[in-house]
């Protein structure tokens, strides 16, 4: 154990008892995170803990919930980029047997090609189906303007009822940039693209909603039970207290279902009017195209730069567009990475009359990250030097370009080093498409940063029953992530117990609060929380152990399911048997603490990524990622592999394959499916080998843990990039880099 | 598969509500096309068609044989999930694109929204809920957990039951057979690389069992692979291939 622990401060005389349930740690074969002598299974692989329910089909989503009398509701969605709703005549839809009850969900103008006008409720879904086309809606027509282009063309017809089409999103200025741009020796400009990414999670948005006298019952697949839970009570005009929300499992999300929706609206006031349950969910199409994507991002970026490669200036002016949303800011990254005191940031979101955009796996960072560490790569070329050496020469130990705060912890030199090492860096192309050959190959790589502190507040209350058993209550969620297994082994690593000890209640809204699952936050937030309900259980269960045993608090050590002296191990009693005499359960209430003031707290990483172009056909596969992470402490090593790996697919995916393509005629998406919208299977990924760094956060929280669910997706795009510059010498400044880009690249090339 | 109807049943329901709507349903066409039919334009010509038949077949499912009445345009993995409760099997995609409902019929791996009811007839079929022996996982579920072959969980049962039906008929697959083997299946939280090691890691447990105990219940569904087919007995209808 590190000396300067928080826990130590915080209950300074069991300081002793976490060593005493400690195995030693086995030296694993990469170098990076060793887990504490501390843990038994922090830090360790752990099996999920609700593994058996997800193989046996047992674990029930949304989708799979059938209730008495349920009605299937179905949405009627508008067929024009934007029109006035001039009338909605409900009477041929509730006429239809079947149909139990109809609503009109719109007044005014509808602003995108599927936005809701209507919804039915009926006995099933070929009746809804039927029904809600029954419905009749006389729209008037309005111009639109579906693409970017369009839309910031003189003339473009509005595409927001208040408001112009391009609105500034973001300003920022440090230092003098004129002066920074005339100390450089060099100067660069380079534009990059990313394109409409849309979440598709395996289970489609879905809601069943259900009314208890007042009381409204949803159940949700979503990522966040308590916004679902406000954002009812607000549109409902009801109570937030009437208004529960569950949610057990949930087939994915990426962002695209971290509040409420207007189809849950919808189903819950179905529900109310037809005095049954009602059942929404979207159809793969719907959700293709109604619930959001990552907006994309035309990023121009000029820097100035010694001949050494200090950068002197640096600029960035982009373009945002997230249709009738306001388009990610991309300029975080820009902001904070690199050391550079001269800074200027112009962002403008273009409105256009499609779906908005939602928050996508690490908004706005992630495109943000393809934009700055592509240009990286370029600069370090035309310096003819070392991209990496660029990235080590402008290394910051501040935020804001080294400008603002002193970070908590920063382990990106120890990503560099690790990843650098493991890759075998040395193998490059020394200079970008050196190699020979059709087949190319190519090594890159890409700095990553993201906040991932977790939430101060967050609660959770850990139960022990007279019987001994364990059980913890907290209003998180789990998106896929495995965080019941998170909750079990920090439960049981601090009592002593086994995972399979701990009873995990989880995605319920009545629960104390926790924050979305998104933004990297649950771990951060709900494992300190549920750290602090344990460690306080430890004080009374020891306080127990003290009188029972006529043994001082300080000669007590916990372990193995019992406290024992130290002095005399032979001495003992077990947890179950202190909890016997209890008189009501005993509830011990954790809150997840704030962090130290007067630090920046983020998380940071790199990955190296291989990869083979073949310059006949343009195909590029990725052979292999190392990803190097510092996240502070990894609680399960096994879930925090799968983060890493799946997010480096989904990274490889929207490098290499996704785009969501709109016909610019009628506002409508073009590829609403998975066929036609490709993303990535097994045949299409690469070999992901995770490092951690080993850092841990100690002025952070209780356990020095930062999040990992967004970081490993946002340098995955542009190492890929970046690799494929070094294999073919031209960078495709574009994602998706598909065949007929990175061909048009090797032509551009040519005719240099 | 047999083309003649074993008993077909008029549904009332149906045809009042057409008398009562007066109006072309989507129904129709569905019901044309599975009687042979010309689509018709108005009602008028289509009310004589039996438009929403329904008929009884027999599916024997996780070794369980079960009678019920299908309507022409039911899809298997409708009969599964709202039917009979078994929703293991996932509708992710709808159209035979991501493998979310792939089940195991006749020893094959099927897509079950790609197969009608009325197809599957007579059809042994085994889902995720029945690869278990009671408490005892299948070797393919245990090395899902070993391996964390999941994040979701979501795709997983689709996953599982290619993987089982990719190791009957080829027990020591290399790793580009299980490539092959699973690129039917879409895992959107992208654990590709922790599902390729679970299927590896099955293949080895099992290799490690003896052959005759390898298959409980499930060798009940798999028909050409697993032999246990009564003689004589027809096989089944002919699943659609799979991707």
């Amino acid at each position: 154990m590190s000396p300067k622990d928080p826990i130590e401060d915080y209950y300074p005389e069991y300081m002793d008892q976490a060593l005493a349930v400690g195995q030693t740690a086995s030296s694993p074969a990469v170098p990076g995170q060793t887990p504490s002598a501390e843990f038994k299974y922090i830090g360790r692989a752990v099996p999920r803990v609700d593994g058996r329910n997800i193989v046996t089909g047992a674990a029930h989503y949304t989708h799979d919930l059938v209730l008495d009398d349920m009605l299937i509701g179905k949405l009627l969605r508008s067929p024009h980029a934007c029109a006035e709703v001039v009338s909605v005549d409900l009477g041929p839809a509730l006429a239809y047997p079947g149909v139990k009850a109809a609503l009109r969900l719109k007044e005014g103008r509808v602003s995108w090609a599927g936005e809701p006008v209507a919804a039915v409720a009926a006995v099933d879904t070929r009746t809804a189906a039927e029904a809600v086309n029954l419905i009749k809606v006389e729209y008037k027509v309005l111009p639109y303007a579906v693409s970017v282009e369009a839309s910031a063309a003189a003339g473009a017809p509005s595409v927001l009822e208040k408001g112009e089409n391009v609105q500034k999103s973001n300003d920022y200025t440090r230092g003098d940039i004129e002066k920074g741009f005339k100390e450089a020796d060099l100067v660069l400009e380079r534009t990059y693209q990313t394109s409409w990414e849309v979440h598709q999670p395996t289970e489609t948005h879905a809601s069943v909603a259900y009314w208890t006298n007042d009381y409204l019952t949803v159940h949700d697949s979503t990522q966040a039970v308590n916004s679902v839970r406000d954002g009812l009570a607000r549109s409902l005009g009801i109570p937030a207290g009437r208004v529960r929300v569950l949610k057990e499992y949930m087939g994915g999300g990426f962002g695209s279902k971290l509040g409420v929706n207007d189809y849950t609206i919808a189903a819950a006031r179905l529900a109310k009017e037809a005095g049954r349950p009602v059942k929404i969910t979207l159809t793969r199409r719907e959700n293709s195209y109604c619930v959001g994507y990552r907006p994309a991002a035309r990023m121009t970026v000029k820097a100035g730069v010694k001949k050494d490669g200090t950068l002197t200036a640096l600029s960035l002016r982009t373009q945002n567009s997230g249709g009738i949303g306001r388009g990610d800011r991309t300029a975080s990254p820009f902001v904070d990475v690199y050391k550079c005191p001269n800074m200027k940031v112009e962002e403008f979101s273009v409105f256009t009359n499609t779906c908005g955009s939602r928050a996508t796996r690490a908004p706005g960072y992630t495109q943000g990250t393809f934009g700055l560490e592509s240009f990286m790569e370029e600069l370090a070329a035309a310096l003819g030097m070392d991209p990496l050496e660029l990235r080590r020469k402008n290394y910051s130990v501040k935020d804001r370009g080294d400008t603002g705060t002193m970070y908590s912890t920063k382990g990106l030199d120890q990503c560099y080093a690790l990843g650098s090492e493991r890759i075998g860096w040395a193998r490059r192309n020394k200079v970008p498409g050196g190699g020979k050959g059709k087949v190319r190959t190519g090594i890159g790589m890409a700095s990553q940063i993201w906040p991932g502190a977790g939430t101060p507040g967050t609660l959770a209350d850990l139960r022990i029953y007279s019987d001994g058993s364990v059980e913890v209550e907290c209003g998180t969620q789990d998106l896929g992530t495995g965080t019941r297994t998170h909750i079990a082994i920090v439960a049981a690593d601090t009592l002593g117990l086994e995972p399979k000890d701990i009873s995990v209640k989880i995605g319920n809204s009545d629960y104390p609060w926790a924050p979305n699952s998104g933004g990297s936050l649950t771990t951060p937030s709900v494992a300190p929380a549920v750290r602090d309900a344990a460690l306080k259980a430890v004080v009374q269960l020891k306080a127990l152990a003290s009188k029972k045993l006529n043994a001082p608090v300080g000669d007590l050590v916990l372990g193995e399911k019992k406290i024992a002296l130290k002095s005399d191990p032979s001495k003992a009693v077990e947890l179950r048997e202190l909890a016997r005499s209890f008189q009501r359960p005993a509830v011990f209430h954790g809150e997840r603490s704030d962090m130290a003031p007067g630090y920046a707290y983020q998380t940071f990483g790199a990955h190296f990524a291989e990869v083979e172009v073949d310059t006949e056909t343009g195909k590029i596969k990725v052979k292999r990622v190392v990803a190097v992470h510092d996240v502070g402490r990894v609680i399960n090593r096994q879930t925090a592999d799968s983060q890493v790996i799946g997010a480096i697919t989904q990274g490889t995916s929207a490098g290499l394959f996704e785009e969501k393509l709109m016909d610019p005629a009628t506002g409508c998406m073009v590829n609403p499916n998975l066929h036609d919208y490709k993303v990535a299977t097994v045949r299409d990924v690469p070999v992901v080998e995770p490092v951690y760094a080993d850092i841990i956060d100690e002025r952070l929280n209780n356990l020095g843990a930062k999040g990992l669910g967004e970081p490993p997706r946002i340098p995955a795009s542009g190492a890929i990039a970046n690799a494929v510059y070094n294999a073919i010498g031209v960078h495709i400044r574009e994602i998706p880099m598909t065949p007929a880009r990175v061909l048009a690249a090797l032509k551009r090339k040519e005719a240099k | 598969m047999d083309e003649q109807p074993k008993k077909t049943k008029k549904s009332v329901s149906r045809r009042v509500f057409l008398q009562q709507i007066g109006g072309g349903a989507a129904g129709v066409s569905v019901a044309t096309r599975i009687f042979g039919a010309e689509r018709a334009g108005a009602f008028a010509a289509a009310a004589d068609v039996e438009l929403s038949a329904v008929r009884e077949i027999t599916l024997t499912i996780n070794g369980k044989k079960t009678i019920l009445e299908a309507a022409a345009d039911e899809t298997l993995l409708g009969v599964l999930r709202e039917r009979l409760g078994l929703t293991g099997a996932k509708r992710v995609c709808d159209r035979g694109e991501c493998g979310g409902c792939t089940v195991i019929l006749n020893g094959r791996a099927v897509y079950a929204c790609q197969m009608l009811a009325l197809q599957a007839d007579g059809a042994e079929i085994l889902t995720v809920e029945g690869l278990a022996s009671g408490e005892k996982l299948h070797p393919v579920q245990q090395a899902f957990i070993d391996h964390d072959g999941y994040q979701c969980g979501y795709c997983t049962p689709g996953f599982i039951m290619a993987a089982v039906a990719l190791l009957q008929k080829n027990p020591r697959p290399s790793a580009e057979e299980i490539v092959t083997g699973m690129s039917g299946n879409i895992c959107r939280c992208g654990n590709y690389q922790r599902i390729q090691a679970a299927v590896a890691g099955a293949a080895e447990a099992m290799s490690r069992v003896e052959p005759s105990a390898r298959h409980s219940p499930m060798d009940l569904a798999m028909g050409e692979y697993g032999g246990s087919r009564p003689p004589g007995q027809s096989p089944g209808p002919r699943p659609p291939k799979r991707g």
